[in-house]
C-alpha cells in the first residue's frame, strides 16, 4: 500500500464533496498517511480462502407484505426543510454554470 | 431522604408504596442538573416541561397499576437518538437545529414504559471519538475530576449517571463508545449483542457495528433498563428475533463452575500497572467465588483496531453523505451551484475528526483500494469472530480490562489520532464480532480515577455475562459516586 | 464510409418500475401523479437512523421477469450501496444489486421484418428510484434551481441489461416493444414511458463489418418513447459514422437526446468521477431464495406472448400480422381467446372484428380492454346471427357499436331497433318492384348501357328498406327484374 498523494486527497475529497482549505489538505494528507501507516498491519494477516463478514447478524430473508402504510404529513416532511418552495425541496442549479 | 442516592430498584418500591411520586423523583433530578450543569456540560438540551408532564402520566398509570418496572424513573438519552420534535444533534454543528418528525424504536419503549426522558446528552461529533472532546458544543466534563474527560463518544450519558443528574442513560457504542466512558466514569455499561436492541431511529456511525445500550450505576440497574429496550423491531432488518429474558432474573445465578477466560493478547505492555492490578484482582473475586480460571488466546486481537477504523470509517463516509443541505441540516450560503453548496455545506457542518474518517473511508472503498482495504478488514474481521468462537467452545466469559490506562486529561490525546484511537484498543473485538460486553467499575486509581473491567460473552448470552458482572459487583463492593463541588 | 459499412452495437439498460402497492424499503404508496412530497415518509425521505426493510412482492416480481425472459434465479443475492451526490437521491446512496443480483443470463426473442432475432438478458437485479427533479428552466443547464419531489424516491425498480446483441435502431425499438409486451403479460410493470415507469439508456458503437472488436461507445439517456429511442440511436450511429470517416476523436461519453432538435447533446457535467465505491448494504441481509419459491412462481406464469403468438398461428392459422396485434396485449389476447372459445367457426372473422371495429371504439372512447362492455358470449352470438342471415355485415356494424355502448345482447338490439335483414324473397321483390317504379331515369339509363347506376339503384333498396335487406338479395333480385324489363322492351 503506497502512502496517498495529495493529488488523491483533492480526489477523495471531491468524491466526498468536501470543501478543503489548501491547509486542511496539507493536515489530511499528514493524517491520513499516518493513518494509513497503522493500517499496513493488516497487511501481515493471511485472509487466504477467508470469506469476509459484512454483518454481524445470522439473519436472512427479512422481508416485509406489500401493504401500504401512512406516508407523512407534509408540513412533518418539510419541518427541516433548508428551503421549501410550495411543497418542494429547491436546490441551486444542478449543472455549474461554465 | 436523599432520592439521588437511591437505587433504581428502590425508587420502584418507594413508587409502588406511594410513598414517592414520580414527579418528586424527576423534581429532584431536575435540581441536581441546574445545579451541576455549569460544571458538567453533560447535556446538549433539556427538557424539564416535558418530563414533568411525563412524570405527572407515569405516576397516573401507577396509580391505576398499569405500569412496568421502570415507570415513573427519569432517563438521559445520547443526543444521536431520535426523539421527536426535539432537537437531535449528534453533537454536530450539522444538526445544531434539527427536530426529528420520528422517535427511535428505543424512545417510543421508553415513552410506553412511562420513562420521564431528562434531555438529550452531550457526545462526540456523530459518535466518532473516545473522548467527548468533538462535540460542538464543548467537551463534557469527567465527574471525578474536571481536568478530565469522561470518555467517549457517549460520555454525557456516562457523565450524568456518574454525577446523579440522572439514575438511568441510554448510549450507543460502535468500538467502545459506551464501555469505555463507563470506565472512564465508573459506572456499568454494555454494549448488547449486535442486533439485541433496535437501531431504527438511531443515527448510524458504522451500521454494521453500532448498537444502543444502558448506562446504570449497578448491574442490576442496567439489568432492567437492558429488558427494556432489547425487543425485536420490524422495522429494523438487522434485529433478531430470538425471546428475550428477563434479564434482571439470571442475576444471582452462582458463578461456581464458571469457565472464565483471559486472553494474554489484553495483557499488554502498554497497560497501565494499576489498571492491570485491578482487573486481576476482580478475576481473583471470581475464582474464590467458585469460577475456574482458564488462559485463553484471541490471536488476531492486536489487529482489531486496524481493522475497526477501516470498517467503521467506510461504513461511517457512506452514511454521513446524506448530509448534503438538500432536505434537512445546515446548509451553506454558497449556493453557487448544487455541487460548491454540498462541497461547503459539509466543510461548515462537520468537524475536523468527521471529515478525516469521511475521507478514510471513502479512500478505502474507492476504485482500486476496495480490495486492499475493506475487503481485507472484512476478512480479518471473519478472523477475529473466529477467535471468539474457538474460544467460547473453552470458556463461558472472558474478562479483560475495558481500557489500557483511566481517563486521560482534555487536549491530551486529541491532536494524534492514532493516540486518541487506542483507547478502543480493547473494546473494538466485540463490536467487529458482534458479541455483548459490559464494562464494570473495577477500582480506583491512586490519583482517585475509576477502572474498568470489561466482561465479554458470546453472542445473546447476557445473561451470563450479567451474572458474572453481578458476582463481581458483590465481591469487590461499590467504588462509590464522585463528590461533585457545586 | 457509409453507415452500411459498419456493423451498429447496441446494448440497452431499461428500468421497469414494478406494479407494487408499496415501496421498495418503506411503505410509502407507490401510486403516481400525487402532490409533491405526500407520499414520503422518514425513510424514503433518508432521515438520519432510518433504516429500510425489503418488500416481498419486489422480489417475487424480479423473480417472476427473470423467469419470463429465461434467467437463471441465483438463489443467493444481496444488496450494495452504490454512492453518489445528487440533489434527488435522499441518502446520496442508492440501494441497488452489484455483484450478485437476483437474474442473470436470460435472452427473449423476437421478429424484425420476418426474420426471428434473440438478445441476450446479462442479467436483471433490484434497485431504488431517486426522487425527481423539476429544473426552473426550460432544461437542466439553464435553469437556476431545481425542485425536488421525494414522492418517487424508494420505488422498487428492475434494471434489465441486455447483452450487446442489438444490431440496428429498429432492432431495439423492438426489442423494447417486446419487454414491455412481457412485462405487462406478467403483470410486473405497467411499463408506461410517458409515466416514467419505463426508461432506457442505451450505449452504441460502430465496428467495420466484418470486424470483431467493438469501437468506442457512447451512452444515451433521455429517449421518452419508443419511437425516441429508435430515432436517437439513428442519429447518433450517423454520428458515429461520420466521426469515424473523417478520422476525428470519437469521445465515449454520455450524451441526451434532444427530442425537439432531434440530435444527441454530450452531457458535459464536470469529469463525473464514476467511483461509486459499492459495498454491501449493512443494514440488508441477503436474500437466500428457496427452490420451491421459485418453482411456485414459474408454475403461476402466464402464457407468454411468443408462446401465444406461436399457437395463434398454429391452433387458429391466423396470419402473423393479426397475430402480433392481439397478442402484444394480454388483456387483448385473453378477450380474443375467449370469443373464440364459443365462436370457433372463423378465428379470421374474430380476429378482423377485433382488429377492426373493436380496436377503433376502444381508442375513440379511451377505454382499456376490461373496461369494455361487450362479453365475449354476445360478440359470438352476434357473429352466429351474421351467419345466419340475420344481420347483414353493415347492420352488424351498427349492432355492435351499440353493444359496445350499452353491452346489452345482440338480440336485444336487433328486435329494439327492428334491424332483422330482410331475406324474405318476396318483401325484397316488392321493394325492389317499387324502386323501379320510383326511378324511372336511372333505370332507363342502366338499360342503356350505364352498368354503374346499377349501384345507385342497389343503395336505393337499400334506403328503401331502411337498410335492413339483405344486399345479395337486393343485388341479384334488381338484376333479375331489370333483366326482366330489358328482355321485354
Amino acid at each position: 500500500m503506497s502512502s496517498i498523494t495529495k493529488e488523491t486527497v483533492c480526489y477523495v475529497a471531491d468524491l466526498a464533496r468536501l470543501y478543503l482549505t489548501d491547509e486542511e489538505i496539507e493536515q489530511m494528507t499528514e493524517s491520513l498517511n499516518k493513518i494509513l501507516e497503522f493500517e499496513e498491519q493488516l497487511n501481515s494477516v493471511n485472509t487466504d480462502n477467508v470469506e469476509p463478514m459484512a454483518h454481524a447478524v445470522p439473519l436472512n430473508n427479512v422481508m416485509r407484505e406489500d401493504v401500504v402504510e401512512e406516508s407523512m404529513p407534509i408540513r412533518e416532511a418539510m419541518l427541516n426543510a433548508p428551503d421549501e418552495v410550495e411543497g418542494f425541496f429547491r436546490v441551486p442549479r444542478i449543472i455549474e454554470k461554465d | 431522604m436523599d432520592i439521588l442516592k437511591k437505587s433504581v430498584l428502590e425508587l420502584r418500591e418507594l413508587l409502588d408504596k406511594g410513598e414517592i411520586s414520580s414527579r418528586e423523583i424527576v423534581q429532584a433530578y431536575i435540581d441536581r442538573i441546574e445545579k451541576t450543569e455549569p460544571k458538567l456540560n453533560s447535556f446538549v438540551t433539556l427538557t424539564f416541561e416535558e418530563a414533568l408532564k411525563d412524570a405527572d402520566r407515569a405516576d397516573e398509570m401507577i396509580r391505576n397499576k398499569t405500569h412496568t418496572t421502570l415507570t415513573g424513573i427519569p432517563i438521559a438519552l445520547k443526543d444521536n437518538i431520535s426523539t421527536y420534535h426535539v432537537k437531535t444533534t449528534c453533537s454536530s454543528k450539522m444538526l445544531e437545529n434539527y427536530r426529528p418528525p420520528f422517535d427511535a424504536t428505543v424512545v417510543e419503549l421508553i415513552k410506553q414504559a412511562g420513562m420521564p426522558i431528562l434531555g438529550k446528552t452531550n457526545m462526540d461529533e456523530f459518535a466518532m471519538g473516545s473522548s467527548t472532546e468533538t462535540s460542538y458544543f464543548g467537551p463534557t466534563k469527567n465527574p471525578w475530576n474536571l481536568e478530565y474527560v469522561p470518555g467517549g463518544s457517549s460520555g454525557g450519558s456516562a457523565a450524568s449517571v456518574a454525577a446523579k443528574q440522572a439514575p438511568l442513560a441510554l448510549g450507543t457504542d460502535t468500538g467502545g463508545s459506551i464501555r469505555q466512558p463507563a470506565a472512564f466514569t465508573g459506572i456499568v455499561g454494555i454494549k448488547p449483542t449486535y442486533g439485541l436492541v433496535s437501531r431504527y431511529g438511531v443515527v448510524p456511525f458504522a451500521s454494521s457495528l453500532d448498537q444502543v445500550g444502558p448506562f446504570a450505576r449497578t448491574v442490576a440497574e442496567s439489568a432492567a433498563l437492558l429488558s427494556l429496550i432489547a425487543q425485536y423491531d420490524k422495522y429494523d432488518s438487522t434485529s433478531l428475533n430470538n425471546p428475550r429474558p428477563d434479564y434482571l432474573r439470571s442475576l444471582e445465578k452462582d458463578v461456581k463452575g464458571l469457565r472464565v477466560g483471559v486472553p494474554k493478547e489484553f495483557f499488554i505492555d502498554g497497560l497501565d500497572a494499576e489498571v492491570e492490578q485491578a482487573v486481576r484482582k476482580a478475576v481473583k473475586a471470581l475464582e474464590d467465588q467458585g469460577a475456574e480460571i482458564v488462559d485463553i488466546e484471541l490471536p488476531h486481537s492486536d489487529k482489531a483496531l486496524a481493522t475497526y477504523y477501516i470498517v467503521a470509517t467506510a461504513e461511517c463516509s457512506s452514511n454521513l453523505a446524506r448530509f448534503d443541505g438538500v432536505r434537512f441540516g445546515h446548509r451553506s450560503e454558497n449556493t453557487k451551484d448544487s455541487v460548491t453548496m454540498f462541497k461547503h455545506t459539509r466543510a461548515e457542518g462537520f468537524g475536523p475528526e468527521v471529515k478525516r474518517r469521511i475521507m478514510l473511508g471513502t479512500y478505502a472503498l474507492s476504485a482500486g483500494y476496495y480490495d486492499a482495504y475493506y475487503l481485507k478488514a472484512l476478512k480479518v474481521r471473519r478472523l477475529i469472530k473466529e477467535d471468539f468462537d474457538k474460544a467460547f467452545t473453552k470458556v463461558d466469559v472472558i474478562i479483560t480490562p475495558t481500557t489500557p490506562s483511566t481517563a486521560f486529561k482534555f487536549g491530551e490525546k486529541v491532536q494524534d489520532p492514532i493516540a486518541m484511537y487506542l483507547s478502543d484498543v480493547f473494546t473494538t473485538t466485540a463490536n467487529l464480532a458482534g458479541i455483548p460486553a459490559l464494562s464494570m467499575p473495577a477500582g480506583l486509581s491512586s490519583n482517585n480515577l475509576p477502572i474498568g473491567v470489561q466482561i465479554i460473552a458470546p453472542s445473546l448470552a447476557e445473561e451470563v455475562m450479567l451474572s458474572t458482572a453481578y458476582s463481581i459487583e458483590k465481591a469487590l463492593g461499590s467504588i462509590g459516586l464522585p463528590e461533585l463541588e457545586v | 464510409m457509409p453507415l452500411e459499412d459498419y456493423t451498429i452495437v447496441i446494448g440497452l439498460e431499461v428500468h421497469a418500475e414494478l406494479a407494487t402497492d408499496s415501496k421498495l424499503f418503506c411503505g410509502c404508496s407507490t401510486s403516481f401523479g400525487s402532490e409533491a412530497n405526500t407520499q414520503i415518509c422518514p425513510r424514503c425521505l433518508g432521515l438520519p437512523g432510518t433504516l429500510p426493510v425489503l418488500n416481498k412482492k419486489a422480489v417475487e416480481y424480479a423473480v417472476r421477469a427473470g423467469l419470463a425472459l429465461d434467467c437463471k434465479i441465483n438463489k443467493f443475492s444481496k444488496f450494495d450501496r452504490k454512492n453518489y451526490f445528487y440533489p434527488d437521491l435522499s441518502k446520496a446512496y442508492q440501494i441497488s444489486q452489484y455483484d450478485q443480483p437476483i437474474c442473470e443470463h436470460g435472452h427473449v426473442e423476437f421478429y424484425v421484418g420476418g426474420e426471428k432475432k434473440v438478445v441476450g438478458i446479462t442479467r436483471i437485479h433490484l434497485e431504488e428510484e431517486a426522487g425527481k427533479s423539476i429544473h426552473s428552466g426550460t432544461s437542466i443547464s439553464d435553469s437556476d434551481f431545481s425542485l425536488e419531489d421525494y414522492n418517487r424516491s424508494g420505488i422498487p425498480l428492475i434494471e434489465i441489461v441486455s447483452e450487446p446483441d442489438i444490431r440496428s435502431p429498429e432492432e431495439a425499438r423492438i426489442y423494447m416493444e417486446t419487454l414491455r409486451s412481457i412485462l405487462r403479460y406478467i403483470g410486473v410493470s405497467d411499463c408506461k414511458m410517458e409515466e416514467g415507469s419505463l426508461r432506457c439508456d442505451a450505449n452504441i458503437s460502430l465496428m467495420p463489418k466484418g470486424a470483431t472488436v467493438f469501437g468506442t461507445r457512447t451512452e444515451i439517456k433521455n429517449m421518452n418513447s419508443f419511437r425516441a429511442v429508435q430515432k436517437a440511436l439513428e442519429y447518433e450511429a450517423e454520428r458515429h459514422a461520420k466521426l469515424l470517416d473523417s478520422g476525428e476523436k470519437l469521445v465515449q461519453e454520455t450524451r441526451t437526446w434532444d427530442d425537439n432538435l432531434g440530435i444527441t447533446l454530450s452531457m458535459r457535467s464536470k469529469e463525473e468521477a464514476h467511483d461509486y465505491r459499492y459495498f454491501p448494504e449493512p443494514d440488508l441481509v441477503p436474500v437466500i431464495l428457496e427452490d420451491e419459491f421459485v418453482t411456485d412462481i414459474k408454475n403461476s406464469l402466464p402464457e407468454l406472448p411468443a408462446e401465444k403468438f406461436r399457437r395463434y398461428l398454429e391452433e387458429f392459422g391466423l396470419p402473423e400480422y393479426d397475430a402480433e396485434l392481439i397478442t402484444a396485449d394480454r388483456d387483448l389476447a385473453e378477450y380474443f381467446e375467449a370469443v373464440v372459445a364459443i365462436y370457433n367457426k372463423d378465428y379470421k372473422a374474430v380476429s378482423n372484428w377485433i382488429m377492426g371495429e373493436f380496436m377503433r371504439l376502444m381508442n375513440e372512447q379511451g377505454i382499456e380492454v376490461g373496461e369494455v362492455k361487450i362479453k365475449p358470449e354476445d360478440f359470438a352470438a352476434m357473429l352466429k346471427l351474421m351467419d345466419e342471415g340475420v344481420i347483414s355485415s353493415k347492420i352488424a356494424k351498427v349492432v355492435f357499436e351499440e353493444m359496445f355502448n350499452t353491452g346489452k345482447e345482440p338480440k336485444t338490439i336487433v328486435g329494439e331497433k327492428g334491424l332483422v335483414q330482410i331475406s324474405d324473397s318476396s318483401a325484397i321483390e316488392q321493394i325492389v318492384a317499387d324502386v323501379i317504379k320510383d326511378n324511372p331515369g336511372p333505370v332507363a339509363e342502366y338499360l342503356g348501357g350505364k352498368d354503374k347506376v346499377l349501384g345507385f339503384l342497389v343503395g336505393q333498396v337499400m334506403k328503401l328498406s331502411k337498410g335492413k335487406a339483405n344486399p345479395q338479395m337486393a343485388n341479384e333480385f334488381l338484376k333479375k327484374a331489370l333483366a326482366e324489363l330489358s328482355k321485354n322492351q
